[in-house]
């Protein structure tokens, strides 16, 4: 959605900023939807012949897993912001 | 010391503390009334939105729901956090770096409209509303059960404790007080919790002790020996769901755009000092709020075998005493269709509706319900589902202080939420009403008044809604979400990732999405419950996930409209490209 083909000025170091933090994002909104949607709901049938202890695999990660994931996910995401904030040095 | 006096004096205790801390942190200026300076430590931020955000719901309701509901319940799990993820990469750190005080100002100055931000306002205030009538019922219940006095004081107690902290200090006030309400909260989940789960399996942790084997000696697994005890009840499996796939999918999405979008919020990561401490801060809040959100399912299962264990073909006469306790509170019931005095818990309703309990006491001395009976369930018992935590203690015989302690924590949970929500309210009526659209040239201090005034009328509107619930309230708590999800997100998340969304564009969308979300869930819940069935239910998505409907008919509408307008003006484009990048937050926004 966002146009970067717009004629006013960002500069090289922002734009480049922006276009890897989008491509962070897109890979991490996919393991979001996949850990949650995915394993939670639309794989549960399947995923629930295995089990984890007592936790069948699906019902695990619909009540438990994903919240973890989540919680793995904004990690990971604070920690490479800030490399890249440094990289470009936009930090603040 | 018996179990009532060590109530008084935790729940004295915790609200003398809150009372304190509002007196140490009194708000001097109109930043720290609605941001707190702007200088919370983003862990400190990360507690106080997890004790904003853990409310009545989370904290008495959650665990009843996932009793009863097994599987089906994951959609509160997984929506409630899964918002978090939303917030901290798509929402929070861009919003602190536009660093001004409300939702309604960002969407107002982003689309340069007054219009817009109006359209925002209702927005909010009808989702904090929504959602603060029911923290009034919560505070109304742990009153009425624990410490025996009226819903109508308990009521005004607590509207009374709100009313010092959030009117004095504002979000300062606030801030610090629900970093000690989370404290109290989580300290009184975790503890019984713990109890329950080392009595069934042996395990301390809940979370691992509802993965392992119940220690009855019979080997099985607790989910498995759930499963063979409901099943054997005629109940449906415990790890197995009644609603459909789409139902469950929209639901779960409803509820994570809905969460990232609630106004109450969104507005902590104001507080915090630089952009990268509001993604921070969102960890940490998703961080306090799993310690909750991962044990929640162990209480939830936890308490279902207990319940049934300890009700389920036991003569009424010999009922353990907080089965009597909640009975005289209307919250259980027991009509012996059967004649033979003892309690038979099975699927299905045992009457229809809520109880309606006759004057004398029946043959074994239950109180006699005069509801018609479900003559093809053999089901005997009615449960509230909202008394699982807080009877939680006592059907697992914990001792008095545990008891004590979850009155505290109910009581925490239910009035951090509700400081939250007034203060949300009041500051979008004293700043985006008042300041930025009806009275530009108000003074500081007039503004500071005004912001005050507003958070008293909010509690009292509060209040009287909490000793008056009107019925409909357990009914639209689905609008709170569904109209976050369908107004204020899709607006927001385009204001930040594209520079063409003008403003014609985005008040159609925000327009049509709470049109249509508002529509469909007032006809299936208040117009035309009866209706509120699958098969009329638009592509099988309940009132609960409708906000994904009305969210996909935002970005819709608002792009179709946006690319037949004007682009917006070149310092808006300027304004993003800003936000973008963390730099100089605290000073950017030039308007």
């Amino acid at each position: 959605m966002s146009d970067e083909n717009e004629t006013h000025e960002t500069s090289a170091a922002e734009g480049a900023y922006w276009r890897d933090n989008i491509r962070l994002l897109v890979s991490l909104m996919a393991i979001w939807f996949a850990c949650s949607f995915g394993a939670g709901i639309l794989f549960r049938d399947f995923l629930d012949q295995f089990m984890l202890g007592g936790y069948p695999l699906g019902f695990w990660f619909a009540q438990q897993g994903s919240i973890y994931i989540f919680i793995a996910l904004i990690v990971f995401y604070v920690v490479r912001m800030k490399k890249l904030e440094r990289k470009y040095d936009l930090d603040d | 010391m018996d179990t009532q006096t060590l109530i008084y004096i935790f729940v004295g205790l915790s609200f003398a503390l809150y009372i304190g801390i509002a007196i140490w942190s009194r708000a001097g200026s109109t930043k720290e009334f609605y941001v707190a300076g702007g200088g919370v430590n983003p862990v400190v931020n990360g507690m106080a939105t997890a004790a904003d955000w853990m409310s009545a719901a989370s904290f008495i309701s959650m665990a009843g729901l996932i009793a009863f509901l097994g599987y089906d319940a994951s959609v509160y799990l997984m929506g409630w956090t899964g918002g978090y993820v939303l917030l901290a990469l798509l929402l929070a750190p861009y919003l602190r770096k536009f660093g001004q005080f409300t939702v309604p100002d960002f969407i107002g100055t982003r689309y340069y409209s007054k219009t817009a931000r109006v359209v925002a306002v209702i927005c909010l205030i009808f989702i904090s509303f929504t959602y603060i009538a029911g923290q009034m019922r919560g505070v109304g219940i742990v009153f009425s059960r624990f410490l025996d006095v009226p819903i109508f004081w308990g009521v005004i107690i607590g509207m009374g404790i709100v009313f010092v902290y959030a009117v004095l200090g504002g979000m300062k006030g606030i801030t610090y007080t629900q970093v000690a309400q989370y404290c109290v909260l989580i300290f009184a989940y975790m503890v019984p919790a713990f109890f329950l789960s080392f009595m069934i399996t042996g395990n301390p942790i809940p979370q691992i002790g509802l993965g392992s084997q119940v220690n009855d000696g019979s080997g099985l697994y607790v989910l498995q020996k759930l499963n063979l005890v409901l099943s054997d009840l005629g109940f449906g499996q415990y790890t197995d769901g009644s609603k459909s796939m789409i139902d469950v999918f929209c639901i779960t999405l409803a509820l994570m755009v809905g969460t990232a979008g609630l106004p109450h919020v969104i507005v902590r990561f104001f507080t915090v000092p630089k952009a990268s401490d509001a993604r921070k801060s969102a960890g940490w809040a998703l961080v306090f709020i799993a310690l909750l959100y991962t044990t929640a399912p162990a209480v939830g299962a936890f308490a279902r075998l207990n319940f049934i264990d300890t009700v389920n073909e036991t003569s009424y006469s010999e009922a353990p005493g907080w089965f009597k306790n909640w009975e005289r509170n209307d919250l259980i019931a027991f009509q012996d269709k059967n004649g033979d005095g003892v309690m038979q818990v099975r699927s299905g309703d045992a009457f229809e509706g809520a109880p309606e309990f006759a004057a004398e006491a029946g043959p074994s001395g239950e109180r006699v319900v005069t509801n018609t009976p479900v003559a093809d369930s053999e089901n005997e018992v009615y449960v509230d589902r909202d008394i699982m935590v807080l009877a939680n203690p006592e059907i697992g015989n914990l001792p008095g202080w545990v008891i004590a302690l979850v009155a505290a924590g109910g009581l925490a949970a239910a009035l951090s939420t509700a400081a939250g929500l007034l203060l949300v309210i009041s500051s979008s009526v004293s700043h985006d009403l008042l300041k930025s659209t009806f009275k530009p040239n108000i003074s500081e201090k007039g503004e500071l008044l005004a912001a005050r005034v507003a958070a008293t009328a909010a509690i009292v509107v509060a209040g009287y809604l909490g000793i008056y619930p009107p019925g409909w309230v357990a009914q639209v708590v689905a609008f709170a979400f569904g109209l976050a999800a369908a107004s204020l997100f899709p607006a927001i998340f385009m204001g930040i990732f594209s520079k063409r969304m003008n403003k014609e564009g985005a008040i159609a969308g925000m327009v049509t999405g709470l049109a249509f979300t508002f529509g469909y869930i007032f006809y299936f819940k208040l117009a035309n419950p009866a209706a509120n069935v699958a098969e009329n239910w638009l592509f099988g998505v309940s009132p609960e996930g409708i906000g994904v409907v009305g969210m996909l008919l935002n970005f819709i509408v608002a792009i179709a409209v946006s690319k037949m307008t004007a682009s917006p003006p070149v310092e808006i484009r300027k304004l993003v490209d800003s936000i973008r990048v963390p730099r100089g937050a605290g000073e950017a926004h030039a308007h």
